[in-house]
């Protein structure tokens, strides 16, 4: 327990030192959010109505872009060596390994959504669903990220690989997740089984990936 | 190295380090064929070898940290004693984002070391005064050093270390035997992949040789 806190607690002060990749999150994060508020014009209906749909998948993008650091640089300085020695049960150091990840990118994202959904005129209604929408789903991103970073940890300049391998495991929650925000902010009946769908995505990628990464990072030790 | 005081230490463990028939491969390649080693408390053995014979390929099957394609490895007659071996790689498994503290206290976590062990790691080699610098504000030398003061943090009874002296000074290196040293006395045993010829009593010699891989 002591080895599990420590390494999300390193993870976590590595983040948010210089190099360490959350404020980059986001920041990308909010570049998205800004291209888009351009791109779309002065149409101020228009861009409240596609607001939620573009900070989910500006969540889903700025989480992408940093989970190739999630494992390469421990393996590159010899740490993952030393993790993988030390770890009773790898998959725990695994699910340690996604909560690290997730509270550096994950909880900042969720915590600067409220700024850009201003800039992108979002409906007072629509901010607590897509709120809760994120809180939910995040978690899952991170996880299902963790496990496509452990799958691509020894393959040199890996970030474009893990992006193509995690975006077809991201739809379930892309679609859950920004549907759960449109069908709350419309007073809609089915946000409720979309939050649960939400949900069902986010365990089901708990209880999978912290597995398969532990199989992942132990087959590419060879 | 041996002091005076030896025969006074108190013996911690009592460290038998057995390989039978340990093949390895990289990448589809042979690298390591048919290495037996035994090793009774207190032993060294000295790891030589040109570049590419398969030190580092042979020290980490050893460590467990790559399955070997035969053989069979193990501690005090257990096959899953792994957990009683450290290995210290070439690199130096530290953060340079870190303090030279932060990660010596990252380690001793993950070992399950006391608190106490940090502040001894740390004067075990000398780095009382880089305490609070940045291990990437470290020169190679001091960097190494606090590589190898995770074998003190760790305190395993088997050592299996990678060219342990290659950026040090010859004060430092003297440092690293005389913790070689202590280690032996409390009846650890020591593997050593190095091409510095290091002056230890009584180690063993085992030359690997260039053809298994080639």
């Amino acid at each position: 327990m002591r080895a599990v806190q420590a390494i999300i607690a390193r993870d976590l002060r590595l983040a948010f030192r210089a190099g360490g990749g959350a404020p980059q999150a986001v920041a990308f994060f909010a570049v998205i959010g800004v291209l888009f508020a351009l791109a779309v014009g002065p149409d101020l209906s228009l861009i409240s109505k596609i607001a939620a749909p573009v900070i989910w998948t500006g969540a889903l993008l700025a989480t992408q872009i940093s989970l190739d650091q999630i494992y390469r640089a421990d393996r590159e300085d010899g740490s993952l060596d030393v993790i993988i020695a030390t770890s009773d049960e790898l998959m725990v150091t695994a699910a340690a390994k996604a909560v690290a990840h997730w509270l550096s990118t994950g909880l900042p994202l969720i915590i600067a959504t409220p700024v850009l959904a201003i800039l992108l005129n979002l409906d007072r209604d629509a901010y607590v669903p897509l709120l809760l929408s994120l809180l939910i789903g995040t978690p899952g991103l991170s996880l299902i990220g963790s496990f496509a970073a452990a799958l691509a940890v020894a393959l040199p300049r890996a970030s474009l690989l893990i992006s193509i391998i995690v975006s077809p495991l991201y739809i379930p929650i892309l679609i859950f997740g920004a549907g759960a925000a449109a069908a709350g902010a419309a007073g809609d009946p089915q946000y409720g089984a979309n939050l649960s769908l939400l949900g069902a995505a986010t365990l089901f990628a708990a209880a999978f990936a912290p597995i398969a990464s532990a199989a992942a990072l132990r087959s590419n030790q060879d | 190295m041996e002091r005076a005081d030896s025969d006074t230490a108190a013996r911690r463990w009592s460290a038998r380090f057995c390989a039978r028939g340990v093949g390895v491969s990289r990448g589809g390649v042979r690298i390591v064929n048919d290495i037996s080693l035994d090793l009774d408390p207190g032993d060294v053995v000295i790891l030589t070898g040109p570049n590419g014979s398969g030190k580092t390929t042979l020290l980490r099957a050893l460590a467990g940290l790559l399955r070997p394609d035969e053989g069979a490895i193990s501690v005090n007659g257990a096959e899953n004693g792994l957990k009683s071996v450290i290995y210290c790689g070439p690199q130096n498994a530290a953060k340079t984002a870190l303090t030279v503290d932060e990660n010596l206290r990252f380690w001793a976590a993950l070992y399950g070391a006391p608190g106490g062990r940090v502040a001894e790691a740390r004067a075990a080699f000398n780095l009382d005064p880089y305490a609070d610098r940045f291990a990437g504000a470290l020169s190679t030398g001091l960097f190494r050093r606090l590589g190898l003061s995770r074998l003190i943090i760790a305190q395993k009874p088997v050592w299996l270390v990678d060219e342990p002296t290659a950026s040090l000074d010859a004060a430092s290196s003297a440092l690293f035997l005389s913790h070689v040293a202590a280690h032996r006395r409390q009846g650890g045993a020591t593997i050593i992949a190095t091409h510095d010829a290091l002056d230890i009593a009584s180690a063993r010699r085992l030359r690997l040789s260039e053809e298994a891989a080639a």
